[in-house]
């Protein structure tokens, strides 16, 4: 099926929905998502980030539908035409939704661990305007402890269910869920139950935000002085294919391998994630790809060549000279 | 080949009788010397006399406290990672129940250290502090025998509850009055008055 998106045409099998198709495109034309997560199924529908604009349904219906859609959750049809970024509206309307994701979310990144990596800043400094408008009190919550290695603070969670469908899906029995509805709705283990399965802490690498977060690290360093690396060891659970984030020899923290949609590769057991954290108990296999634009790169010069391509394309389309051709 | 115009013959002629005497010389030079015991001093006799210093100069560091006396620094990195000269390393630790007075936030710094011969006093730390916690004050570093003394921790950078430091010199009225937003105070319990009625910026 052919669908336009941005102006850039793709040929995707049916079925695909359109956040899919723009991803398969690129970057440049993929809408953010929260929620929606290709590894889980029946994730997305609930932030409403990645709406999207259809100005032309389908070339049998070439009417536009009538309203914003979310992009995780519409399929494409023949001939459809997608506008994301290039449409004015969609800017202002994903700007409202930036602005109620953060309506309870406090601003605590200054002691919050998922600072540097968390989906939220990055949303929140794209779309969303530097102040609030809300008025009222934000809900504010203890945190609990889920088992004895992850920490929930409630306060800070968006409730994007990405926790719950992996209980769902990746481990066997689902102790892990959410409580109450609406605005009221929290992230819950059933009556206080700790999560025992072997890959229940593979929620922390799904959380979007600080919510979830690992209690080995807790407090530990912030993310942008350690050091990931691609890491693997002999596993009888997982794949043991890790990214082990270091801080000289010490192994702060182990967490899946996440790509260019901060998705995990693939999932790891408790056993790679909490128990191993020595240096010898791992075969590294070289630095993490970071993007030149985070904060992690921030000590790391890894970038540097691609900081050569940019400023080189930018001073070719400035009109400069080329250096590399310079007599 | 002749390199300059200012170049000099160098001769190697007799002095002359008034020459060989020295004094008109000698006159001339005291004549100077002299004059300029008359002159206003060039130099002050610190540190009995300390010269007028701005408002916003950049010496010794300080960790505010704030109106209670908890300690604002959150230990966030922000700093750290601001830091051209990398001297800032800091430790985090978790506040424990009862500790509210001493920590503003649930997590503070345990250890924070600056090393004052890699510190250059840019100031890019305070700018970047979003606790309002590090400020550059008019104070100069001590001068200290071993390297090891000019690494400063908590005890000394830590604003002491009986010497406070005014810092609003340093904040232009723009930055004060916008600090007052009760829309950015995330900090404060909500008390039904305060609304959020903040300009856009």
């Amino acid at each position: 099926m052919k669908v336009t998106i941005d102006g850039i045409e793709i040929d995707v099998p049916k079925g695909t929905t359109i956040l899919q198709a723009a991803r398969l495109i690129g970057p440049e034309v993929a809408p953010p998502a929260m929620c929606y997560y290709t590894k889980l199924k029946t994730s997305g529908g609930y932030c409403r980030t990645c709406i999207v604009k259809v100005s032309k349904g389908s070339t049998a219906n070439p009417n536009p539908m009538p309203k914003p859609v979310a992009s995780c959750r519409t399929e494409v049809m023949e001939g459809m035409e997608v506008q994301n970024f290039t449409s004015p509206e969609i800017l202002e309307a994903r700007k409202g939704v930036v602005e109620f994701l953060l309506i309870n979310h406090p601003l605590d990144c200054p002691v919050c661990d998922q600072a540097g990596e968390c989906k939220l800043q990055d949303l929140g400094y794209e779309n969303g305007s530097a102040n609030t408008r809300y008025e009222f009190k934000r809900r504010e919550f203890e945190t609990i402890d889920i088992g004895d290695k992850i920490k929930l603070h409630m306060t800070r969670c968006i409730l994007c269910y990405r926790c719950v469908k992996v209980c769902d899906q990746i481990t066997d029995n689902r102790v892990h869920g959410a409580i109450h509805r609406g605005d009221a709705a929290e992230i819950s283990t059933y009556i206080d139950k700790a999560i025992t399965n072997d890959f229940s802490g593979n929620v922390i690498d799904v959380c979007p935000v600080g919510a979830l977060t690992d209690k080995t690290f807790r407090f530990k360093q912030r993310v942008w002085f350690t050091k990931p690396v691609d890491a693997h060891r002999k596993c009888t659970k997982c794949s043991g294919k890790t990214r082990v984030w270091l801080k000289g020899e010490d192994v702060l923290r182990v967490t899946a391998r996440k790509d260019q949609w901060d998705e995990v590769q693939e999932f790891i057991c408790n056993s790679c994630r909490y128990d191993h954290k020595k240096k010898s108990d791992w075969v590294i296999e070289g630095p993490s790809p970071i993007a030149r634009q985070s904060v992690i790169s921030q000590n790391h010069y890894e970038h540097l060549n691609d900081l050569k391509v940019e400023i080189m394309k930018q001073q070719k389309a400035l009109g400069f000279m080329d250096l590399e051709k310079r007599p | 080949m002749k390199l300059t115009s200012r170049s000099k013959v160098v001769s190697n002629k007799e002095q002359s009788f008034s020459e060989s005497l020295y004094l008109p010389g000698i006159i001339k030079g005291m004549s100077i010397t002299l004059s300029h015991l008359f002159k206003r001093r060039a130099t002050v006799k610190y540190p009995d006399e300390l010269r007028p210093m701005a408002g916003v100069y950049r010496g010794q560091h300080v960790l505010k406290r704030d109106d209670i006396g908890a300690e604002r620094c959150t230990a966030c990195g922000l700093c750290a990672v601001a830091c051209p000269a990398e001297a800032i390393t800091m430790e985090s630790a978790e506040r424990k129940k009862g500790e509210e007075g001493m920590y503003r936030e649930e997590k503070y710094a345990r250890i924070y250290e600056i090393n004052m011969l890699r510190c250059i006093f840019c100031g890019l730390c305070e700018e970047a502090c979003p606790k309002e916690a590090i400020f550059l004050t008019d104070k100069i570093v001590d001068t200290e025998y071993e390297r090891e003394d000019f690494i400063y921790g908590k005890d000394k950078l830590v604003e002491k509850m009986t010497a406070r430091i005014d810092v609003t010199k340093r904040q232009t009225k723009e930055v004060i009055e916008f600090k007052k937003l009760p829309g950015l105070k995330h900090n404060e319990l909500f008390d039904g008055k305060s609304l959020n009625k903040g300009k856009k910026h």
